[in-house]
């Protein structure tokens, strides 16, 4: 498998690491029902059998997070980008 | 048909013409009292305890391809019960000690093979770590025997006990613990389910679980829908796809995990051994071939296949400590879908729908647990309470904090 590092370009994918799904919201600690929102934001995915979007870490290269757009049934990689918006966005 | 000695003598006058299917392939019908989604080892462990154990006939296991079609027909066969976890050592020598009578009580040759499983240790502080861990199996009532590096030259010689990197320095072995014939396992639930009354309905596909005002209905199939007063998802890698179905999400995510059987060569290795710098596990099948496997492939997969650098990974594990076995040849090799859990450990619990069950999360450790997770899965959809040995594994752990990670590696599927 290769991954399309944006800053590296295609590299082997046993130069990165994987981290999860992407797109993760860390919750609001000062939310009533913060507690189980931890609870989904730490334990609980999508699982998704098709077309996801996950963060790997170009841990060998440029060691940037970046967001690859991966089909889980056939390994086909259609995208990545930089993490650092998405994280940017979601953090407001 | 009883199998014995004295069925065999009498086949063998008769031109072995009076063998019996021993199974059959039943329609569906219109309800059940209990319906187990998925035909694998523990979905098929299911019905036989619920029919044996608790009087269930009118109830039927779906499989989506043929009977044992999954992981329960290709994994490594490793069978023991040498976890650290209070709430996992129970429940696992439960299901060894399901494993010693299986065979009798099934009335099937499942070529149990009580040949010891050798964990290696590498340093000194490894051995402390595997002391612990053998003190936690004996203070369940489970014996473990710490080897040094004499003892475990005894068992296996042909090791590279003087690698570079990593040196033997002993092993912790369970002497109770060996292997099993996978596919003779399915078969011998099956035909024990199907001897009691169970429809195996196999090339049945669950499409949806259907939910009404809070309470299971019953199940969309390829072949028509059927009614349910309970259901049991005991679907392994694609666990959270059906469950999703009957808007479930759970702390599960799926990832392929490969194994790989070698020619076959005389006999060498007398019993399982385990790298400990690693994660790697070798054992020698009765035909002769090599069956071993290492860590998952780190990504989310559904795909049934990997990739090379988990092959690679594996056989430079296998050259760490077995290097006289470099030039066999590989027969082949295979993916499997693993249903990982969030700590590394499973789950057999209610859920939130009113009879809805749940069976997963058995990472890549599923095969031993095979009679243990039928049995308490069937004592469980019979009662609506937990095996007594089964009681820490619940779907609700991760909210209360009681999680077993007998890895440590937190909340992080592909590390376990």
């Amino acid at each position: 498998m290769r991954i399309p590092c944006p800053f590296c370009g295609p590299r082997d994918s046993q130069e990165f690491s994987f981290l999860g799904q992407a797109g993760l919201k860390r919750p609001d600690p000062n939310a009533p029902d913060a507690q189980m929102q931890f609870h989904d934001y730490v334990h609980i995915r999508d699982n998704k059998a098709g077309v996801t979007q996950e963060l790997w870490l170009h841990a060998n290269g440029c060691r940037s997070w970046i967001v690859v757009t991966r089909n889980t049934l056939t390994h086909e990689i259609t995208g990545s980008e930089f993490a650092s918006p998405q994280v940017k966005e979601a953090a407001q | 048909m009883h199998y014995s000695v004295f069925s065999i003598i009498s086949q063998a006058f008769k031109g072995q013409k009076d063998w019996k299917p021993v199974w059959r392939y039943p329609d569906p019908k219109a309800e059940y009292e209990i319906l187990i989604i998925g035909g694998g080892g523990h979905g098929l462990s299911t019905a036989y305890y619920l029919a044996k154990n608790h009087g269930y006939t009118n109830i039927a296991v779906i499989e989506k391809n043929y009977l044992g079609s999954g992981s329960v027909g290709r994994n490594t066969t490793i069978v023991r019960s040498n976890y650290q976890e209070p709430g996992n050592i129970p429940f696992y020598e439960h299901s060894l000690k399901l494993w010693e009578g299986l065979e009798q009580d099934f009335n099937y040759n499942a070529m149990m093979s009580q040949r010891g499983v050798l964990n290696l240790y590498h340093s000194d502080s490894q051995r402390d770590d595997y002391a612990r861990r053998g003190n936690a199996m004996m203070m369940h009532g489970v014996r473990a025997d710490l080897l040094n590096r004499e003892q475990v030259r005894d068992v296996v010689p042909f090791l590279d006990f003087d690698n570079a990197r990593f040196p033997i320095h002993g092993g912790l072995m369970q002497w109770r613990g060996g292997t099993a014939r996978h596919d003779a396992v399915a078969w011998g639930f099956a035909r024990g389910a199907d001897s009691r009354g169970v429809d195996i309905l196999q090339n049945t596909e669950a499409k949806q679980i259907r939910v009404e005002n809070g309470k299971v209905t019953g199940v969309e199939t390829s072949r028509g829908f059927i009614k349910a007063k309970k259901v049991g998802i005991v679907a392994a890698g694609n666990t959270t796809r059906i469950a999703e179905t009957a808007g479930l999400r759970l702390p599960i995510e799926s990832y392929v995990l490969q194994a790989f059987v070698s020619e076959a060569i005389k006999p060498l290795i007398p019993c399982v051994v385990t790298f400990g710098a690693g994660h790697f596990y070798i054992s020698q099948s009765d035909k002769g071939g090599l069956v071993f496997g290492a860590s998952l492939d780190y990504y989310t997969s559904y795909a049934a296949r990997g990739n090379l650098p988990g092959v690679e990974d594996t056989i430079e594990e296998a050259m760490a400590i077995m290097p006289s076995i470099s030039r066999v040849k590989l027969l082949r090799h295979w993916g499997g879908i693993m249903d990982m859990s969030m700590d590394g450990s499973p789950i057999i619990d209610k859920t939130g729908i009113d009879g809805l069950y749940i069976n997963c999360g058995w990472c890549y450790g599923g095969f031993k647990a095979t009679p243990a997770s039928g049995y308490c899965f069937a004592h469980l959809l019979a009662t609506g309470e937990s095996h007594p040995v089964a009681t820490a594994l619940k779907l609700n752990r991760f909210e209360t904090g009681y999680v077993i990670d007998e890895a440590g590696t937190g909340a992080q599927p592909n590390l376990h």
